[in-house]
């Protein structure tokens, strides 16, 4: 097609970034390139040692997964129990393109959606895999005895959720993602039981070794004594979530961090598209400064509850004083045909406009309205409660207010992110033998993630995917060695942490991490949050350089090095953060368009995101040149073989 | 300090925090009284030790080690004993749900660690419950390895039995019922799994086998027995009942009589 051939001459593929897509049809792909894969004998399987690095949908998933084919498996995480990942928290539901509905569904519709509702910025390939394996996931979990919904005659059941006109979302009650979570951890704990997997709680990756060109093991601290530990093995494996908590406010976990991932990065490893992060709609507000976790609530809140705003700015009767004709129901006026389903960018930035527009409501103005009024009325309360109950709760526990009764009040916050580091058709990062799973690559999601999608990729990658590629990996590239933590590397490694470490007990300043947190958090939220610009990102990028250089004079971090320390815990995150902040803001800058979560305010249409496929049709991928603030950018072209680009629309 | 923190500084609640300090597992450790101000009704009973913790540090006294991670009520990783109760006052939560409006301005508040054989303290408030994990690697799972499973609508499960599997999945492992136990059981615990894959097809083929190894593995691990109680089923934040502890003790009958 001549479009791809323009745009190949505009977006120059990078050598560092060769996908790896296999040849053939879009459709018989994947199933082509598993039947011709070198694989590893089954009896030299446990000479091979894999490090997988998080314990959570993905992580989890691929530890149980290559530990049942008889690999050597080293676990760590970051949590007491490897059931306390992250993904536990997911709470609505989970895609899959089983058609049990009978309303149209297919792998193609769901790959299209996928597609669609990352806004034109995901790779075909690995998109419409994701579609095919997410059947395989339904039946791998119902085995393993998750209790997802069912219907009387005892068939599976399914909802709606954002950004898609088919009901394929599976659900165990309002706590999806505990339940898939506790399915992957029994299957890991299993594994653990026939000793192929060896399991590493309260330790937190700080450096990847490299030997060789090549990543061969881990440094990690021992959380509970403080000591540093190496780790050798055939490959590594990322499987340790993304970088929301850059924001400060967000629904991500306290112990949530992109610590492992920043610093695979500054090995070489490609960090890819850092602007695109996802502002979730229905979070709980904000109620001051001290809180950095916000509570979200499952947007399948929205199959039911209708968001509305007074018509009227500065309008401070009580929700239920306002009568229907001086309400905006902002969503369903303005996206008819999708009305409070649209995706998440769209349905947190309408909601700041909204506010910003001073129809905020709440003590701070900072809030829509979520109602549920009607819903009740239609349903009756009882099938209300049976749906949304643990989040009613939830929101009362919270609130103090009872929500059948007074509308929620709801604001957006940092969720996920799209962007991670860069990996291949084979989920391998441009170091050989370093693979990223689940939200820690960027691969699949594009510029913006559909709810009930994160779940089916985190499994995708650890159950289906990465149990292929790896073993294709080690069979044509790397014998099973015996390298061990006497190599050179591993002490060089150790001893830069040590250093890292010692610097950061030695400056006993006047400011504690999590200060230096909270300001940072405000800088990237305010520039590169829900609308961006460049003035502003180019103030946040010189307020961040200055922040950080404050911080390494002034931080004050109490305690030990040698015992469990919270405190440098923090710290070390922290100093992460600010330098991936500046490079979410560099890239946000040099995007000189807006695409799903991505948003910048000079290229919009009637306030609608306007992509310029013309010159921003790739992926960019940031290489580490040993000056944070100067990276390296590299290019993949994304090509659409399958799918018209058209700008989109959910009226 | 942002003006909305100064703010809330003059106008929040000032409480007595009486906290368990130990410096290790081997070493002694006693209560240790701490004044934090500037608390609000609707601050999470976590957010008011990490405002403590803030004030510790910057007056370079080591900070309060404590467990937390989701704060949402799901991860399952926060514990405590407040004022003699675990996760606090309020039933059918966690701690980190828990909200200081539930305190009296001015009270002193006591804050222990969840105490039981099986659970030796790490530091201050911070214990190991990684018994817990090996109660389920003992059993607590279907075998099945990825790639072999069936098409998920040939297993049907009636909507009962699915809600009942449910009910009992919901089990956070936190460990309160251990630590609420007179006797520091795992009973609650334990026949929440077992009830789960009971009440399933899929947890059939291996019921009896699942049931003795992981009440035997309870046993070993230093758990006590369960003598009914119910101070489990009170503390517990997803309020699973005591009536899967009878389903686990029918269970391991049978599978001892009729193995």
């Amino acid at each position: 097609m001549s479009t791809t051939l323009e745009q190949d001459l505009r977006a120059v593929a990078s050598p560092l970034m060769n996908s790896n897509i296999p040849d053939g049809p879009l459709e018989s792909k994947w199933t082509d390139y598993k039947g011709h894969m070198k694989l590893v004998n089954p009896a030299n399987k446990r000479k091979y040692t894999i490090i997988v690095v998080g314990t959570g949908l993905a992580g989890g998933a691929a530890a149980a997964s290559l530990g049942e084919m008889g690999y050597n498996v080293l676990n760590f995480c970051i949590q007491d129990s490897p059931r306390r990942a992250h993904s536990v928290a997911a709470q609505g539901g989970i895609n899959a393109a089983k058609n049990y509905a009978n309303d149209g569904d297919s792998v193609y519709r769901l790959f299209y959606d996928t597609i669609k509702g990352g806004d034109y910025r995901a790779r075909e390939a690995n998109v419409h895999r994701l579609a095919e394996v997410s059947v395989n996931i339904i039946d791998q979990c119902a085995a393993q005895g998750v209790p997802f919904a069912r219907e009387y005659g005892g068939a599976l059941t399914n909802r709606s959720f954002g950004g898609a006109q088919v009901s394929r979302t599976f659900y165990a009650r309002g706590q999806t993602g505990q339940q898939l979570l506790l399915g992957a951890y029994s299957s890991l704990m299993r594994q653990v039981h026939e000793k192929t997997v060896t399991l590493y709680t309260r330790r937190e990756m700080l450096d990847l070794v490299m030997v060789d060109g090549k990543a061969r093991g881990i440094v990690v601290r021992n959380l509970v004594t403080g000591k540093l530990e190496t780790y050798a093995g055939h490959a590594v494996l990322l499987a340790t979530g993304g970088y929301g908590t850059v924001f400060y406010l967000s629904t991500n976990a306290v112990n949530s961090n992109p610590t492992a991932a920043w610093r695979c990065h500054k090995h070489g490893a490609l960090f890819a598209n850092p602007c695109y992060t996802q502002i979730h709609p229905t979070c709980i507000p904000q109620e001051g400064d001290y809180q950095s976790k916000l509570t979200l609530m499952s947007e399948s809140l929205r199959n039911d509850g209708r968001v509305w705003v007074p018509k009227q700015a500065g309008d401070k009767r009580k929700p239920n004083e306002i009568p229907e004709e001086e309400r905006d129901y902002f969503l369903e006026r303005r996206y008819p045909a999708f009305g409070n389903l649209v995706p998440r960018d769209i349905a947190s930035r309408a909601a700041k406009l909204e506010c910003d527009n001073g129809k905020g409501v709440g003590l701070t103005g900072k809030a829509v309205y979520l109602d549920f009024r009607d819903a009740i009325k239609r349903l009756g309360q009882q099938v209300v409660k049976e749906r949304y109950g643990n989040l009613f709760q939830m929101y009362e526990e919270i609130t103090n207010e009872d929500p059948y009764k007074v509308p929620m009040r709801i604001y957006p916050a940092s969720h996920y992110t799209m962007g991670g580091l860069w990996v291949d058709y084979n989920l391998m990062t441009n170091i050989p033998g370093l693979f990223a799973l689940g939200e820690a690559n960027f691969s699949d999601h594009g510029a913006n993630r559909l709810g009930a999608s994160a779940l089916m990729q985190g499994l995708a990658d650890g159950y289906f995917v990465i149990p292929y590629t790896l073993g294709n990996y080690l069979a044509t590239k790397q014998p099973a060695d015996n390298l061990t933590t006497e190599h050179e590397a591993f002490k060089a490694a150790a001893a830069k942490v040590q250093e890292m470490t010692d610097k950061l007990l030695s400056i006993q300043g006047d400011t504690t991490p999590t200060e230096f947190w909270r300001a940072l958090g405000k800088i990237v939220w305010d520039n590169v949050g829900m609308g961006r610009n460049e003035a502003g990102l180019k103030k946040a990028i010189e307020e961040i350089k200055a922040l950080r250089a404050e911080f390494w004079k002034k931080v004050k971090v109490d305690g030990r090095g040698d015992t469990l320390n919270k405190n440098l815990e923090f710290a070390g995150r922290v100093a992460d953060y600010l330098e991936l902040g500046e490079l979410m803001a560099i890239d946000a800058l040099h995007r000189e368009e807006s695409c799903g979560g991505h948003f910048r305010e000079e290229y919009q249409q009637d306030g609608e995101a306007k992509r310029d496929d013309e010159k921003f049709c790739y992926v960019a991928g940031w290489k580490y040149t040993g000056d944070v603030s100067s990276p390296e950018l590299h290019k993949e072209p994304l090509h659409f073989e399958s799918i018209k680009l058209q700008q989109r629309d959910y009226k | 300090m942002s003006k909305e923190e100064t703010v809330a500084k003059k106008q929040g609640s000032r409480y007595t925090v009486r906290v368990w300090r130990q410096a290790g597992k081997d070493k002694p450790g006693q209560l240790v009284d701490y004044q934090v101000d500037g608390i609000i009704p609707n601050m999470s009973f976590l957010e008011m030790l990490d405002v403590l913790n803030e004030q510790l540090t910057k007056e370079g006294k080591e900070a309060i080690a404590f467990d937390s991670d989701c704060r949402e009520g799901i991860c399952g990783m926060c514990s405590l004993v407040i004022d003699g109760v675990a996760h606090g006052p309020h039933s059918g939560c966690t701690t980190c749900a828990v909200r200081m409006r539930d305190f009296p301005s001015g009270s002193t508040i006591t804050i222990e660690p969840f105490r039981a054989k099986a659970f030796p303290v790490i530091k201050d408030l911070v214990v190991d419950r990684s018994a817990l994990d090996k109660i389920i690697a003992a059993g607590g799972y279907v075998s099945v390895n990825a790639g072999a499973a069936p098409d998920a609508n040939s297993i049907l499960v009636g909507k009962e039995s699915a809600d009942r599997a449910m009910d009992a999945a919901a089990c956070i492992g936190c460990g309160a019922c251990v630590a609420a136990c007179p006797n520091a059981s795992a009973s609650l615990f334990t026949s929440a799994k077992i009830t789960q894959l009971a009440s399933l097809p899929q947890g059939q083929p291996e019921r009896k086998k699942r049931v003795k190894a992981m009440v035997e593995e309870m046993d070993r691990l230093g758990f006590g027995d369960c003598s009914n109680h119910g101070e489990c089923e009170a503390v517990c934040p997803k309020e699973i009942g005591i009536n899967h502890i009878a389903q686990m003790r029918r269970d391991y009958l049978m599978a001892t009589l009729a193995p």
